[in-house]
């Protein structure tokens, strides 16, 4: 059944080789942990992507009960996680992910760092990859505010003053940030934009970056 | 079949067995996600709270009388207060608490404003009539009678629970 639908639509679009493209790569022996368990190490790049796509989907589900908004904010929240059915569950999957990306991250910097993959042709990759560490880093800071709890409200004024005390922009960043003199609602408004919007789709696009260089170079060869 | 003509190669059993885990792995990712936002339609109405509206037993007459009260909405993570009405009134020793939402297309019905038809319910937006009771005339625009309110009586004064459906 299922053959015969995909066979109707690649007869029509000829979609083979769209997808062979994408999955038919070759693994060299080096990376493969069936040859070296060692190899492991270079799964972290493909576990950072792995938790990145469930803190997409949990995160849109989680949007479905949030309202970014300083009088409903932190009921939402709370709502969503005691009263409806699974939402400990997902806004578990959402805040624990947060900690486990940056993890995850951090170990395929490191694998990358100790495998000098970095090292031309492929230092671009490497740049993108600083990019992604940042929006990484914004999606955690602008996401801990969203609760909008003790705990939220405190970490962005530390996190403010951090972006207060950079020489000469330090006012405009933070003003700029918080969208006015305190924070409060237009900061909790903007940080929910930040994180929803502007960071995924920054994300995506270097990813989809970091991706196609990689497939473009290959995997960097045996130490 | 036998296991001749049926054998199963090394790439099939492959893509079976990763298949199969993935689609776990996927499963139990998106279930919790998808029964959170099923949620609203898979949670059972609660049933809602009797609302003492202020009126005793022995002040219900035949005549309808309307009554205005409030009914605390849980909407969420909001509660608000929703205020009501009702036309309550004795019918066959029985007492009857009918909604005043028309039946037709949801205009606010009034006792006896209709000069020509005095003792019914009238709505003035397309000229809907009910009985006493609540029945609807037949040959006006409402299809069904006026919807009725649980009706309680503790200590002798008239509680409304939530609003039922008659034919």
């Amino acid at each position: 059944m299922l053959q015969k639908v995909y066979d109707w639509v690649d007869e029509r679009l000829d979609i083979t080789p769209l997808w062979r493209d994408i999955a038919d790569h070759e693994v060299p022996e080096h990376v493969n942990p069936a040859h070296h368990f060692s190899a492991f190490v270079y799964c972290f790049g493909g576990l950072t992507f792995f938790v990145v796509v469930i803190q997409i989907l949990s995160g849109m589900f989680l949007t479905m009960y949030y309202v970014p908004d300083i009088i409903h904010a932190y009921e939402s929240v709370y709502y969503l996680q005691n009263e409806v059915t699974h939402g400990m569950i997902v806004r578990g999957m959402h805040h624990w992910g947060a900690s486990l990306v940056i993890v995850m991250m951090f170990l395929h910097t490191l694998r990358v760092f100790f495998t000098g993959s970095y090292k031309k042709p492929r230092e671009l990759n490497w740049v993108v990859g600083v990019l992604l560490f940042f929006v990484i880093l914004g999606l955690g800071f602008t996401g801990y505010l969203l609760p909008w709890d003790m705990k939220a409200y405190f970490a962005t004024v530390v996190g403010l003053e951090i972006a207060e005390a950079a020489p000469f922009v330090g006012e405009f960043a933070r003003v700029l940030l918080a969208g006015g003199d305190i924070i409060g609602a237009q900061t909790l408004a903007r940080f929910f934009a930040i994180h929803v919007f502007f960071l995924p789709g920054a994300l995506l696009g270097l990813l989809g970056a970091h991706f196609f260089m990689i497939r473009k170079q290959g995997i960097s060869g045996p130490l | 079949m036998s296991e001749k003509n049926h054998r199963v190669s090394r790439r099939q059993f492959l893509t079976y067995t990763l298949t199969g885990v993935g689609g776990f792995m996927a499963a139990g990712m998106l279930a919790p996600m998808v029964r959170m936002a099923l949620d609203p339609a898979l949670e059972a109405a609660g049933d809602s709270e009797f609302v003492s509206v202020g009126l005793s037993e022995d002040e219900v007459t035949e005549e309808p009388q309307r009554v205005d009260f409030n009914v605390e909405l849980d909407d969420g993570w909001y509660t608000s207060e929703q205020s009501r009405s009702a036309w309550v009134l004795r019918y066959d020793d029985e007492i009857l608490a009918l909604s005043p939402i028309c039946t037709h297309l949801g205009c606010t019905v009034n006792w006896g404003t209709n000069e020509d038809n005095p003792e019914e319910f009238f709505c003035p937006c397309h000229f809907g009539r009910f009985e006493r009771d609540g029945t609807n005339v037949a040959g006006t625009p409402p299809t069904r009678p006026l919807d009725v309110y649980d009706v309680e009586v503790r200590d002798g004064m008239i509680y409304l629970g939530q609003i039922n459906q008659r034919g």
